[in-house]
């Protein structure tokens, strides 16, 4: 059987070979030997032949190098040939390494995995980057650059120069004289063209550049550790600058999961003054719902996934919203006046939810995934900025914004606020106020849930997520203003900010304890909050 | 009379059962030919993410025990209660699986802090605790056998590997803000001391059980990194945290290959809530991994993934703990031929079962017991391969080495000198620590 396969391989690689220009096939198979080394041993032996593979300087080994890096390169146990291989079915489907022509299959226990370490990682990355340095795609190069400058590998000064001669975008031109840089100040080359380099370094300003400086600032000495001082100084100051900005950003972002996590609060407990314990678990059963709608989109239609949180938004907002109506009617509607009452009952209802979730979901965290456009990290400046936490901002704002419309210029946002402001004539006036009551509250448990769609992207989901908010949001709330939206804006902001400006000095532990003292002593100063409601509600 | 005292008997029965209905699986209706096994493990509040597993692993065991003839010619018989994450719960329930059910030996608790609460009903109650996760060490108690890791079959490794074969020279020591994470991290930063690190090179940082919010840590990690040194990342962050920490790490782009994080409360059960691929090559120090290459590995995660009848479930380090312990009871209630507690803990001493990943683990005197230690990258697949293992087998050891007040005691609870803090120094029992 193995024998018939590996004729049929071999009859499959002579086709391709035959196919493709002359000169590849002599020197793929003059790699061969070399490539199915890879499969030999240990890490240390795997390294070495990774020396070699790169020591041919073919660019033609770079798809198994990469593919051994990403642990995608197994070998055969019957022949120890090695092959490029990915999941298929319940095997593998195999694929040449050298001419990337598909090879068949092998079942699970056929083949294994060629290991690799952190070490070998790190070694395959400068070594593609020596390799892929003249690859045709600029991005290709870029990334080979950049792994030269992680490396500082000397032996790439040759290989950068004739690349940089050869360089015709001024993006990666840039990345590759820095990355030049970097290993000229590794080499012992002469002291005139390590000061070029710390000035190179000292343009690039980031802590990339930083580390490698303070790297020469202890090792060299003379004129090029002075360069070095004085160019980690300068870069020191406008980093410090960028620090500044970035813990802005960093407020905001916390600020804006808070003001998410309470304003469905401020809310239910803001306008309608129900102390309202179950706010968590509203926003822990708006995560479930995006867990179950990616369960779906996985199992029945995988094209979706990037699109599962749109999906997930009106159900997510539809389950918690018909849950809370649920708790108002049943409830919550026999205890109003009753705040103590309340907060028991809702407290209770709060645990039945989680152990409710626990029962059918299981106490394990559920893996809720990021669409490609919620992944990854861009850079402004000096600042690092990742998607997940900028769209979690702009969507705050958005569900800011919408509810602001829904309370100021929709007829239920009239009857809402008349039945705040006074109850009593407000139902003169025929407004139903049951139904007003049981509305604004699935109105605000529904956000809760809206909100729990965003969270499930930073926060794990399980049956504990609510708890984590509750406190913060009641924080926020109260902070804010009891009954004012715009207080719980600014109240969220306020908190995200002066929370991440006392991070770094006082430690997240004590961060916090700071910001629960400054709020209580501002409450003593101005029980109603930032932003009083004025009026007769509040008398009442 | 003698109806009166049955009809009594009855009712004390009936109030009992409805008293324990909600939580004892397994009835109050006792009979007299069992042995009872007491689970006191989470199942609700914060802990029961990683206790609930623990608990259905323990009653897996004892079924297939049970399959396999039972005990001493008798069924075991398991007896779950839930402490609720609740602390002061724990010495509670404990005292009602001792007291009220007559349980001879209790497999449960996780954080440090519920062992601690338990410690004095066991010694009060003279009974047997078996505590199956990695903790901070400093402790020897008769009555408790710690069959998870102690720092120096965890962290010491672990730290070691990273200095070794990574070449790291600056070290983040992040912790959860509870009694393991500062007591390990003690320990950890007396050792880094101890090989030269300086001052200067180890920052420690600590954050709120549940912290959500990991944007200015991780950054300041990548600030710590960039110094022109090798740095990287002792993780004790402990539980839910662990998830956003690992997301914030993927996002920023911190690349294993750059700054390493090793992670000793990193299983497979807590990756399970998260998209690995990022990961890939961040590190954990266990004594287990799921990936363990063996065939009493290969049948123990059939036979569980059967049990609870999801062919994806993981399995984690507590659990083999749990394994380990279990099979350790079994052998020395049936060397002493009774489940008296005086008698199994003189007997299960020196008593060696096979673990899962290939070798034998034996209890030592001072309750600890022998492991090999592992450590693993993580996967794309969520699991996490062997980079590197231990030659042999690693004592445990109850008093750290790096410790002032801690170096010169001993544990050793074999007569004649049954003491859990022997101090060489003074040659007293009674050093310091608990």
């Amino acid at each position: 059987m193995s024998l018939l396969k590996s004729f049929l391989l071999f009859i499959g690689l002579m086709a391709c070979a035959v196919s493709g220009p002359s000169f590849a096939q002599s020197d793929a198979e003059a790699l061969r030997p070399l490539i199915n080394d890879l499969a030999k041993g240990k890490y240390a032996e795997t390294e070495k032949q990774i020396g070699e593979l790169v020591a041919t300087g073919d660019p033609a080994v770079a798809p198994a190098l990469e593919a051994l890096g990403e642990g995608d390169l197994y070998f055969r146990k019957s022949d120890r040939m090695v092959f490029i291989a990915h999941k298929a079915g319940k095997g593998y489907a195999l694929t040449d390494p050298l001419t990337l022509e598909p090879a068949g299959e092998a079942g699970r226990r056929e083949v294994t995995k060629i290991k690799v370490n952190n070490k070998l990682r790190r070694v395959l990355r400068s070594a593609l980057g020596s390799l892929t340095l003249m690859a045709a795609d600029p991005q290709v190069r870029q990334a080979a650059a950049q792994a030269i400058f992680k490396a500082q590998d000397p032996e790439g000064i040759d290989a950068l120069n004739a690349a940089l001669a050869a360089e015709t975008d001024d993006g990666v031109r840039k990345v590759m004289e820095e990355a030049r840089a970097a290993a000229v100040l590794n080499s012992d080359l002469d002291d005139a063209q390590k000061l070029e380099a710390v000035r190179t370094l000292s343009d690039m300003g980031n802590r990339d550049a930083l580390s490698l400086l303070i790297g020469v600032q202890s090792s060299a000495d003379g004129a090029v550790r002075d360069a070095a001082t004085q160019a980690i100084t300068k870069i020191r100051k406008s980093i410090a600058a960028w620090d500044a900005a970035q813990n802005i950003w960093y407020g905001l972002s916390l600020g804006s999961v808070l003001l998410l996590a309470a304003i469905g609060l401020a809310i239910t407990f803001g306008v309608m003054g129900v102390i309202n314990m179950a706010h968590g678990e509203m926003v822990m059963i708006g995560a479930y719902v995006t867990f179950v709608v990616q369960e779906l989109i996985r199992t029945s239609a995988p094209g979706l996934f990037d699109y599962s949180l749109f999906i997930a938004l009106p159900l997510a907002f539809l389950a918690s919203g018909l849950i809370g109506v649920a708790i108002e009617r049943g409830v919550i509607r026999w205890l109003y006046g009753r705040p103590l009452e309340t907060l028991l009952a809702t407290w209770g209802i709060s645990l039945i939810l989680q152990q409710a979730v626990r029962s059918i979901f299981g106490p394990t965290n559920r893996e809720v995934g990021n669409p490609e456009w919620m992944s990854g990290a861009f850079e402004i400046g000096q600042m690092t900025i990742t998607y997940n936490r900028m769209w979690i901002i702009v969507f705050a704002m958005l569900v800011f914004t919408g509810l602001m419309l829904v309370l100021k210029k929709t007829p239920f946002g009239l009857y809402t606020r008349a039945v705040t402001q006074n109850r009593r004539m407000a139902a003169s006036m025929g407004i139903r106020t049951p139904w007003v009551d049981a509305m604004t509250f699935g109105l605000g448990s529904g956000i809760a849930g809206i909100a729990g769609v965003a969270l499930s992207q930073i926060d794990n989901v399980s049956p504990n997520l609510g708890q984590g908010y509750i406190i913060d949001s009641f924080m926020v709330v109260v902070f804010g203003g009891v009954g004012n939206l715009w207080g719980t804006l600014v109240g969220a902001m306020t908190l995200g900010i002066v929370n991440k400006f006392l991070e770094p000095y006082a430690g997240a532990v004590l961060g916090k304890i700071f910001v629960l003292v400054i709020i209580i002593l501002f409450i003593q100063k101005r029980p109603r909050g930032l932003f009083a409601l004025k009026g007769r509600a509040v008398e009442a | 009379m003698h109806k009166g005292n049955s009809m009594k008997k009855t009712f004390t029965k009936l109030a009992l059962a409805g008293l324990m209905a909600s939580t004892i699986i397994g009835g109050a209706a006792a009979q007299e030919d069992t042995i009872k096994v007491g689970i006191l493990h989470s199942l609700s509040g914060t802990m029961a993410i990683s206790e609930t597993t623990l608990k259905d692993a323990m009653l897996m065991l004892i079924e297939e025990q049970n399959k396999k003839g039972g005990l001493l010619g008798k069924k075991l018989e398991a007896v779950v209660v839930d402490p609720a994450s609740d602390w002061p719960l724990f010495a509670e329930k404990a005292r009602e699986l001792i007291e009220v059910n007559g349980v001879d030996a209790v497999f449960g608790c996780w954080t440090s802090v519920s062992r601690k609460s338990v410690l004095p009903v066991f010694e009060e109650l003279n009974s047997i605790l078996f505590y199956p996760v990695q903790y901070e060490g400093e402790e020897s108690q008769r009555n408790v056998f710690y069959t998870g890791a102690a720092p120096n079959q965890q962290a010491i490794p672990a730290v070691d590997y990273l200095m070794n074969e990574e070449g790291v020279e600056r070290w983040v020591l992040a912790g959860t803000d509870y009694v393991y994470p500062r007591t390990t991290n003690k320990i950890l930063e007396a050792y880094l001391k101890s090989k030269g690190v300086a001052e200067e090179d180890i920052m420690i940082n600590y954050t709120p059980f549940g912290h959500s919010d990991w944007q200015t840590i991780v950054s300041d990690i990548k600030t710590f990194g960039s110094a022109g040194k090798k740095t990287a990342v002792v993780s004790t962050i402990n539980g839910d945290a662990n998830v956003p920490f690992y997301k914030e790490l993927g996002n920023a782009g911190i690349k294993a290959e750059d700054i390493p994080v090793v992670a000793f409360s990193v299983g497979e059960e807590e990756l399970a809530g998260l998209d690995t691929a990022p990961l890939v090559g961040h590190l954990a120090a266990w004594n287990y991994f799921q990936s363990a290459d063996t065939d009493a590995n290969a049948e123990f995660i059939e036979t569980w993934q059967a049990y609870v009848g999801d062919d994806n479930r993981v399995t984690n380090d507590p659990m083999e703990a749990h394994f380990i312990g279990f099979n350790m009871w079994v052998e020395a209630v049936e060397k002493a031929g009774t489940t008296d507690p005086d008698a199994v803990i003189d007997a299960i001493v020196g008593v060696s079962v096979p673990n899962l990943t290939g070798g034998y683990s034996a209890m030592m005197p001072n309750h600890h017991i022998t492991k090999p230690v592992l450590i693993g990258e993580i996967q794309d697949d969520g699991q996490f391969e062997t980079v590197w293992e231990t030659s042999g087998l690693v004592v445990g050891d109850a008093w750290s080495d790096y410790l002032d007040g801690s170096k010169d005691l001993i544990s050793d609870w074999r007569a004649p000198l049954s003491c859990g803090n022997f101090n060489t120094v003074t040659g007293k029992c009674g050093g310091s620590g608990s």
